[in-house]
């Protein structure tokens, strides 16, 4: 199991858009050594055998027929937005065309 | 900044090209992936969304049984193998598209993978494609960049966002690297987006209008010296979206690699940007923390089982392949190779099969959709398909040119009004008083006129140069606007004349 540096919590920050002091970069790559610790610690357990589990619940093929239901009107999508003009949402220019 | 290129000649000289290509295709189905949302184009923005497409907190996607239906047939058609067992994965990004701040995706266990597609080139030559995965995600939503000069995002000062099209069904297809194309390589892509483009509308499950982004392709290139089997570093060209441009852009990238390494440099592996209006590309952004998603396992979304006997029935109900299609009509119609292949380039074949089923002979299907239809789809800069022009119409035309109703030439004026909106063929004739003068006596009257102008001429035809009588036939064309039977008109003139 890779070792969870402050550098580590450090890119996850960036990546998250969080921004973090140096106290709590270096207080959360000790909390998530733990966790990353214990959860090591399951797998050595857990045999072969054993699938990896992304969820607990014994459910597969959830899934609902292709029929249209009722869509929010461009008033209600737009009630929570900051900000709006024509029925869009509005946000601020973005300088990372992709 | 634009890098200085290479001759595709003298790249092809030196290099080998590496391609793969990450085709999305947009699914046609009534709804969302992950919701009840109607998946619909051109409506007015944000009005086909739920609390679950716009991401609000606290919602639960369900998947769309028809769109994991339209992935498993379309992985068997691209003979892949079918997952027993296929996760969805959020793709975590920062960008307003998506509502979110991430994708549902699927990252590790796609629905399909481990197939292969074998293309014909232009003249025939097979290529097979191998195919990495086929798996199933969610379109983002629309930007549109406002306050800038020129409508791009540099110099922009906000973004208005449509959310409509956020959550409708993707299927992503992406291939391994393709070698050994060499001096086709641009062919090659284009062919394949088409082949692409034509299976997912044989099987039905997408609309496969380019224009509309329904098809949409990222093309990778990458360059090997000659000889070396060592792949070189990617660039990958976004959205590239008509067939045209993915040869082109693909064609570019080749020559710019090539000047670039030929120079010594090192290529950047980054994104670029096609431009149609300068067919060049541009760097996009480089290959950075920005692209490290951070994929996880989606808790919201349950595991996608595919039951094995419905993965078996949906093979065995899988339509005939268009390659097996192509050579079973082509017989059918007795066309020539080259006029097949023609045919088929021009994206025609569904509307000459439907006009053959509709009751023409396959000579006159092929000779207007080849002919007046393909000409006039081409002046108005429109797909032939989009021209307004139907398989019944071209039949009409057919029957109504087989009673003398009207001839070729007028046809052809038909059709120009057709695709103007104008009606039916018949409908058009009648308005437009299009049909053939075939009362003798209009037409006995213009022959008098012409007579009486030329006496000399009638004179050679009465001395027995009767090939003399073309002369006269012209000015009655012309008195009937070119709406007389000029076989009629000859028969008539001789008959005057008292030569038979």
């Amino acid at each position: 199991m890779s070792e969870i540096t402050r550098d580590t919590v450090a890119h996850l920050a960036t990546l998250a858009h969080i921004e973090m002091s140096e106290e709590q970069l270096q207080a959360m790559a000790g909390e998530l050594q733990q966790i990353v610790g214990a959860v090591a610690q399951v797998s050595e357990v857990a045999g072969d055998d054993v699938p990896a589990t992304s969820h607990p619940l014994p459910l597969r093929n959830v899934m609902r027929e292709d029929v249209v239901g009722e869509p929010l009107t461009a008033e209600e999508a737009l009630s929570g937005a900051p900000d709006a003009e024509d029925g869009q949402f509005k946000v601020p220019a973005i300088l990372e065309e992709d | 900044m634009s890098a200085d290129i290479l001759s595709f000649e003298e790249a092809m000289e030196n290099f080998d090209p590496v391609l793969g290509f990450e085709v999305h295709v947009e699914l046609n189905t009534k709804t969302k992936m992950f919701d009840a949302a109607p998946n619909a184009f051109g409506d007015q923005p944000n009005t086909n969304t739920t609390p679950v497409s716009l991401g609000l907190p606290g919602v639960l996607p369900v998947v769309n049984k028809k769109a994991v239906e339209s992935a498993v047939r379309l992985g068997l058609a691209l003979n892949c193998s079918i997952a027993p067992v296929s996760h969805f994965a959020r793709k975590n990004y920062f960008y307003p598209d998506t509502p979110k701040n991430f994708q549902t995706s699927q990252y590790d266990e796609p629905i399909a993978f481990d197939g292969e597609i074998t293309v014909e080139l232009e003249d025939g030559t097979p290529f097979t494609i191998e195919i990495e995965r086929a798996h199933m995600e969610e379109d983002a939503g629309k930007l549109t960049h406002k306050g800038g000069a020129t409508g791009r995002i540099q110099g922009a000062e906000f973004s208005l966002v449509d959310y409509n099209r956020a959550g409708v069904p993707l299927i992503e297809i992406v291939t391994k690297p393709i070698v050994g194309a060499g001096d086709r390589a641009p062919e090659l892509a284009r062919v394949y987006v088409a082949a692409i483009r034509e299976i997912v509308k044989n099987l039905g499950i997408s609309d496969a209008r380019m224009e509309r982004g329904n098809v949409r392709c990222d093309a990778n290139v990458s360059l090997m010296p000659k000889g070396s089997t060592t792949f070189g570093t990617r660039s990958e060209t976004k959205n590239v979206n008509s067939l045209r441009a993915v040869e082109r852009a693909v064609r570019y990238e080749i020559q710019r690699h090539a000047a670039v390494l030929t120079a010594g440099d090192a290529i950047v592996q980054e994104t670029r940007h096609w431009h149609e209006d300068t067919r060049s590309t541009t760097s996009g952004r480089p290959k950075s923390d920005a692209d490290d998603y951070r994929y996880f396992p989606e808790p919201d979304l349950v595991p996608v089982v595919p039951d094995p006997e419905w993965v078996e029935q949906l093979r065995a109900e899988l339509p005939e392949p268009p390659s097996e299609r192509r050579k079973k009509l082509k017989a059918e119609w007795g066309y020539s190779d080259q006029e097949f292949r023609d045919v088929v380039n021009a994206g025609v074949l569904d509307e000459i099969e439907a006009t053959i089923a509709a009751g023409a002979t396959a000579g006159a299907a092929r000779k207007w959709w080849m002919g007046e239809i393909a000409r006039l789809a081409n002046v108005r800069g429109t797909e032939i398909a989009e021209l307004g022009v139907t398989p019944e119409h071209v039949v009409e035309i057919e029957s109504l040119i087989g009673a003398k109703t009207i001839n070729d030439k007028i046809a052809k004026q038909v059709i120009g009004h057709i695709a103007d909106g104008e009606g039916s063929p018949a409908q058009v004739v009648e308005a437009r008083s299009l049909a053939v003068v075939s009362d003798d006596g209009v037409l006995l009257t213009a022959i008098d006129d012409a007579m009486a102008q030329m006496p000399d001429v009638v004179a050679k035809v009465q001395a027995g140069k009767v090939q003399a009588v073309g002369a006269l036939i012209g000015p009655v064309m012309k008195a009937t606007k070119g709406q007389a039977d000029a076989g009629r008109v000859r028969e008539l003139i001789l008959e005057k004349l008292g030569i038979n």
